[in-house]
């Protein structure tokens, strides 16, 4: 039980949780599951970025038949159009995969903001966010997107800002927490009796001690995008041009073809699975490594 | 109980061997033997496995390691030696164990009464349900704890930690055990409270006859209540004897060394700490474990771990050398008797409040200058928020501050940078006081940053300078806090303190993290540095003890509000206020 | 009694949400590029048609008189008509909500014991293979999007290789009468949320099972099952209650894509319908509905954690 005694092997644990940024990074590919994670993503992205290049056939052209899934000079046959489903698929996944980008990277840029200030407060300001999170909680991420898609034209920067939109007040959640706990350490206070402003700490101090938290965040949001923006591709709302090859578009053009031609829903169906299974396993595995344990995180 | 039978009722663990799965001792070779009716102290520093040899002794070990070797009697038994069902019958009835945190250790969504039915009931106590409430209500008497229902359905929640680990006795005391197992259980717990639980146990024990084990890191609370001590320092007890014998006449170098380093009560004296750090399970060194420390090392030391033998009458020491153990000498610490400099820092009429709390009532204090003074409360006494409020960090209060003659405004951005960098603070907790991202070398140096402006070469060689007067070597600069122990963090933060050249400085329960042996290290590092700088010291803590060693005057904080103020020499020798003379008489003495 | 106090308070608070949310989805609907009336009568429409539908719709008055007006009729159940049928959106919305409600009660039912057993289960089993499996087993479906899910199990059950069941809902037919038809919206609403009911139960269940009190239990020779049942299960309900009315709130968004894959006639459906057609009445009063749903699962849920923990439950006393 010296393992429960500030000791040596207290310290080893304390090794292991604290750290560097990098040697988080280097931790986690330590865990199976994060190179796992790693690989199955680098090959989605890798299609969908190579993809436009090698396709065989345009993006719209017609090459047989509608839903034909033996159609002659094809991998995957036609789709409800009669276009090259295998090439429509090489080349719908770069705005799958720059959309749930963007909306990752602002959403966690607004949340993580929103974090550094209300947890590094303890004025009305802390209360203000923090309320108003709350009401934006208050729905459902798909059903906020789809208010907003009602009031707005679809199209991909309002599918961006509504998915982005929905993703801070959770990011900003979960990131004012790691805030708020590195905010009671007393490193913070050694930088406030130097008489140091709120945004040095905020940026010397919290930010540099968040940055587990932060990546694991960001994986998870990278899921859940690739999951809305797809989803809002299935539902015909992503407001992108109408021939525009699209994963998530390709699913609703072809859904009710899917019996005599499973290939055009299939194809793009395990893509989007796969893409969010990698990023999540990625998360999943920096968030293992981050708590030093195999403790997982509920997401 | 008839000598026989306490002799039968008695424990002998031979050779005890605990490793973890990867095979890396954490206990190897323990041997105790505690007499039925008696306490037996164990007393060792964090790491030395003596929590493990506590659950051991109940034939558990925590995830990851197991008991590999010797063996454990208990009325003719040897628990090692039983399966897990058959354990099963005997923790909790012939074996119990008195947790460290009783917090924790109560389930929270069951009523206390039924806590200690339940061990009742899981091993068919007496002969019936009628039987087993009567002893419920017993085994809470007994704890000097009410037995109306009205308490015992309480949740543990709704009783004080002391009531709290007094349940926890009582479900230990409630099977009339063979054998205790109490693993430091009065650590959270204020002197007061602590002083009540020790009488509590020492009775239960000569009322059951049944064994004691006593484990703590506090050598004075264990004198107090063990009949014999065991040292144990890195997985192995190195020394056994009667209590008085024991700091007496210590015969290991590492015993006498750690009574040399245990602030006392008795007598104002210098402490004097250990040099290096306890060996970690997987770096213990070959022969005796305590060799590269000890002053009396001899080659034969290193080649083979010394057994432990009798040296004098009761007396077992593990030491090649043990007759040429002298006690450690403990030098009379230089006094200063007269305190007539003007005050460096004089609060008037200070309030404070957390919110709407109030926490400090019109407080007034003087610190003259270049004395240390303590400022000595329990938790919740309002002193750490006194201490944060002279170093800017706390602004909610009202009164007056007065640093150097001139007014100190309550937060530290409304200082100027001459008083910010004159007043320094170190932190309780070593493992959060220091930016696990920064490297030593820049928290060290960012107050000088800061607050001087000071960069580049000038920065590098002054924390340089600055690591080497707090005894690391500049080459720390480069490390981070995670590669450091809690003396060398603790050591680290004086380092950040004393950089940018401070007149005053905080010192917030520096050394309650810490084990006693760093502890006097740091106390006397600390001590140098005032008569070296001419420093002026607020020391806040809660250890009398540790007073009556490092402070000249002493303020005593209680509720918010000093209920006596006086000389060190004052103080201990004629105490004015009830609540000091509760302290003196209830704190333990190393040597009664 | 501190219970009352808490429910009280959290339905103040829920009612300010609400309050907050209907500001938030009147104002919105101010934003739309033309307005209502040009959203029904489309580009075409004459100047005339368009004030005469403005005034009928009261397009013209101030923002703050329509606001109230609009909150008056809602709070008294009067949603207003569709613009895209022209018939009041309370009958579109409640055969709607009852096919949801049953399909999320399903799920609920179905989902929360299955998914608790299975945490407990393999937190018991921890580090074994079996905690493993399931551990990347849930970790992978908690990954993939429930639309995934819903197609993966149509091309294997529906379409595919087996045709054991429908692949969508004949809408002319209630949907009681084709019970058959729930089978796979269900199964795809069990399959997105158990995942995380599981993971949490299982970490809960871990701490619970690592916490000193179930070590003190054990050290006091207290049996095995007995430590689960009376110590670990008890401590470990109260935060657990909280993921599962998260889930159970979430599968209010869950729905929207399940119930358009498969044709299935329920509120989620109803929004993208609403969405597609621009009917913003039918839309609002639809969001304010999600959002309620939200609030009182929500208050349940802190019920639930007030309920099983002696502390809160004990603070009034």
């Amino acid at each position: 039980m010296s393992v429960a005694e500030p000791g040596p092997i207290g310290n080893a644990i304390e090794r292991v949780s604290g750290g560097q940024a990098p040697g988080l990074l280097r931790r986690s590919l330590a865990v199976g599951r994060t190179r796992a994670g790693l690989m199955i993503t680098v090959l989605v992205v890798a299609v969908a970025v190579v993809g436009p290049f090698v396709a065989p056939a345009s993006e719209t052209g017609f090459v047989g038949a509608p839903y034909t899934p033996d159609a002659a000079g094809t991998v995957f046959g036609t789709d409800y159009l009669g276009r090259d489903v295998w090439s429509r698929f090489l080349y719908g996944g770069v705005s799958v995969l720059a959309l749930s980008g963007l909306c990752t990277v602002i959403g966690v840029g607004v949340g993580l903001l929103v974090a550094l200030l209300a947890g590094y407060s303890r004025t009305w300001v802390d209360e203000l966010l923090m309320r108003t999170t709350d009401v934006l909680l208050a729905f459902p991420a798909i059903v906020l997107a789809l208010l907003f898609l009602a009031v707005f034209e679809p199209q991909p920067a309002t599918v961006v800002a509504t998915v982005a939109a929905g993703h801070a007040p959770r990011v900003a959640r979960v990131m004012r927490a790691a805030v708020l706990d590195v905010a009671g350490r007393d490193y913070v206070r050694a930088a406030e009796s130097m008489g140091l402003r709120r945004w040095p700490i905020r940026l010397g101090d919290l930010l540099p001690n968040v940055t587990g938290p932060l990546m694991v965040e960001t994986g998870l949001r990278l899921t859940y995008s690739v999951a809305l923006v797809a989803g809002l591709g299935f539902l015909g709302l992503s407001g992108l041009e109408a021939d525009q090859a699209d994963w998530g578009l390709m699913i609703n053009e072809n859904r009710l073809g899917f019996t005599v031609q499973p290939w055009a829903v299939l194809l793009p169906v395990i893509a989007i699975g796969l893409l969010t299974v990698g990023t999540n396993l990625v998360a999943d595995g920096i968030a293992r490594a981050a708590a030093g344990t195999d403790r997982e995180v509920g997401g | 109980m008839s000598e026989a039978r306490s002799e039968q009722r008695g424990l002998r663990v031979r050779g005890l061997r605990v490793s973890t799965s990867a095979g890396v001792p954490v206990v190897d070779g323990v041997d105790l033997s505690v007499p039925g009716g008696t306490v037996l102290g164990l007393v060792g520093e964090s790491g030395s496995g003596k929590t493990t040899v506590g659950t051991a002794l109940l034939g558990g070990t925590r995830r990851g390691l197991e008991i590999v070797g010797g063996s454990v009697l208990l009325e003719g038994t040897d628990l090692v030696t039983l399966s897990e069902t058959e354990l099963r019958g005997w923790r909790g009835s012939r074996v119990t164990y008195v947790p460290q945190d009783p917090t924790t250790a109560l389930d929270p969504a069951m009523r206390v009464g039924n806590q200690v039915r339940e061990v009742l009931d899981c091993h068919d106590y007496g002969s019936g349900p009628h039987d087993r409430a009567r002893r419920v209500s017993e085994a809470f008497e007994e704890v000097g704890l009410p037995t109306d229902d009205a308490f015992t359905r309480r949740y543990p929640h709704q009783l004080s930690g002391g009531q709290q680990q007094r349940v926890c006795i009582a479900v230990a005391f409630a099977t009339w055990p063979a054998l205790v197992v109490l693993d430091e259980p009065t650590t959270g717990l204020d002197v007061t409270t602590q002083a009540l639980v020790l009488d509590t146990v020492r009775r239960l024990t000569r009322q059951h006859g049944c064994a004691a084990l006593y484990i703590s890191h506090d050598l004075a609370v264990v004198s107090a209540i063990s009949d014999e001590v065991a040292v144990l320092y890195a997985g192995s007890v190195v020394e056994q004897a009667a209590t008085d014998e024991l700091v007496r006449r210590p015969r290991h170098p590492y015993t006498s060394r750690l009574v040399a380093a245990v602030p006392d009560l008795s007598g104002d004296r210098e402490l004097k700490g250990i040099p290096g750090g306890a060996p970690s399970p997987s770096t213990r060194p070959s022969g005796c474990r305590f060799a590269p420390r000890c002053e009396l090392v001899v080659p034969e030391c290193t080649t083979e771990l010394p057994e432990l033998r009798l040296v004098a009458d009761g007396h077992h020491a593990r030491c090649i050398r043990s007759a040429d153990v002298t006690p450690a000498h403990v030098r009379e610490r230089r006094r200063i008797d007269e305190i007539d400099s003007a005050p460096l820092l004089s609060i008037h009429g200070l309030t404070a409040r957390y919110g709407r709390t109030p926490v400090l009532h019109g407080l007034s204090l003087d610190v003259p200058r270049g004395t240390c003074v303590a400022l000595l409360g329990e938790s919740g006494s309002g002193k750490t928020t006194l201490a944060r409020t002279i170093a800017g960090l706390h602004t909610d209060a009202e009164g007056e501050l007065h640093f150097g003659g001139n007014r100190l405004p309550f937060g530290a951005h409304q200082r100027d940078r001459e008083t910010r960098a004159s007043i320094a603070y170190i932190f309780q907790n070593p493992y959060s006081s220091l930016n696990p991202r920064r490297t030593v070398g820049d928290s060290i140096g960012r107050p000088l940053r800061v607050l001087r402006g000071v960069r580049g070469a000038e920065l590098e060689r002054r924390v340089g300078d600055m690591l080497e007067r707090v005894y690391l070597s500049a080459a720390y600069a480069q490390r981070y806090p995670d590669q450091l122990s809690g003396g060398e963090r603790q050591r680290v933060a004086v380092a950040r303190a004393l950089i940018s050249e401070p007149t005053l400085l905080v010192c917030d329960e520096i050394t309650s993290a810490l084990d006693v042996s760093v502890q006097a290290n740091l106390v006397g590092l600390i001590e140098k540095f005032r008569q070296d700088l001419g420093l002026t010291l607020l020391f806040v803590t809660h250890d009398i003890a540790l007073v009556r060693n490092v402070a000249q005057q002493v303020a005593v904080l209680q509720e918010g509000a000093i209920v006596e103020d006086a000389s060190t020499e004052q103080l201990f020798h004629h105490p004015s206020h009830d609540y000091t003379k509760e302290l003196l008489k209830t704190t333990p003495r190393l040597v009664s | 009694m501190s219970l009352g106090r808490l429910v009280g308070r959290r339905l103040l608070v829920g009612a300010l949400i609400l309050f907050i949310v209907s500001v938030l989805v009147f104002t919105a609907s101010l934003f739309l590029p033309g307005d209502a009336a040009r959203a029904v009568l489309g580009r075409t429409a004459s100047p005339d048609r368009l004030a005469a539908l403005r005034s009928q719709m009261h397009l013209d008055d101030p923002p703050l008189q329509r606001y109230l007006s609009w909150a008056g009729d809602l709070v008294t159940g009067d949603l207003g008509d569709s613009v895209v049928s022209q018939t009041p959106v309370v009958e579109l919305i409640a055969q709607r909500s009852v096919n949801s409600l049953l399909l999320m009660a399903l799920a609920a039912l179905i989902a929360t014991p299955v998914a608790l057993l299975l945490g407990t289960w393999s937190a018991l089993r921890r580090d074994q293979l079996a905690d493993h499996l399931t551990s990347l087993a849930t970790l992978v479906l908690a990954s993939l999007p429930e639309f995934v899910v819903g197609i993966g199990l149509l091309f294997v059950f529906s379409t595919g290789l087996l045709r054991w069941f429908p692949a969508v809902v004949d809408q002319t037919q209630g949907v009681l009468v084709q019970p058959e038809v729930l089978v796979l919206p269900v199964a795809t609403l069990v399959l997105a949320v158990s995942p995380y009911i599981t993971r949490m139960m299982r970490a809960t269940m871990l701490e619970v099972l690592d916490s000193d009190f179930v070590h003190q239990a054990r050290l006091n020779g207290v049996p095995e099952r007995q430590v689960l049942w009376r110590h670990a299960l008890p401590n470990s309900i109260g935060p657990v209650a909280q993921v599962v009315a998260l889930q159970l709130a979430w599968l209010a968004g869950g729905i929207v894509l399940v119930e358009f894959l498969f044709d299935y006639p329920g509120i989620g459906e109803g929004v993208v319908d609403a969405v597609t057609n621009r009917d913003i009445p039918t839309l609002q009063a639809l969001v304010m509905l999600v959002a309620a749903f939200y609030v009182v699962v929500n208050l349940l849920a802190d019920v639930v954690g007030v309920l099983t923990n002696p502390r809160l439950r004990t603070a009034g006393s």
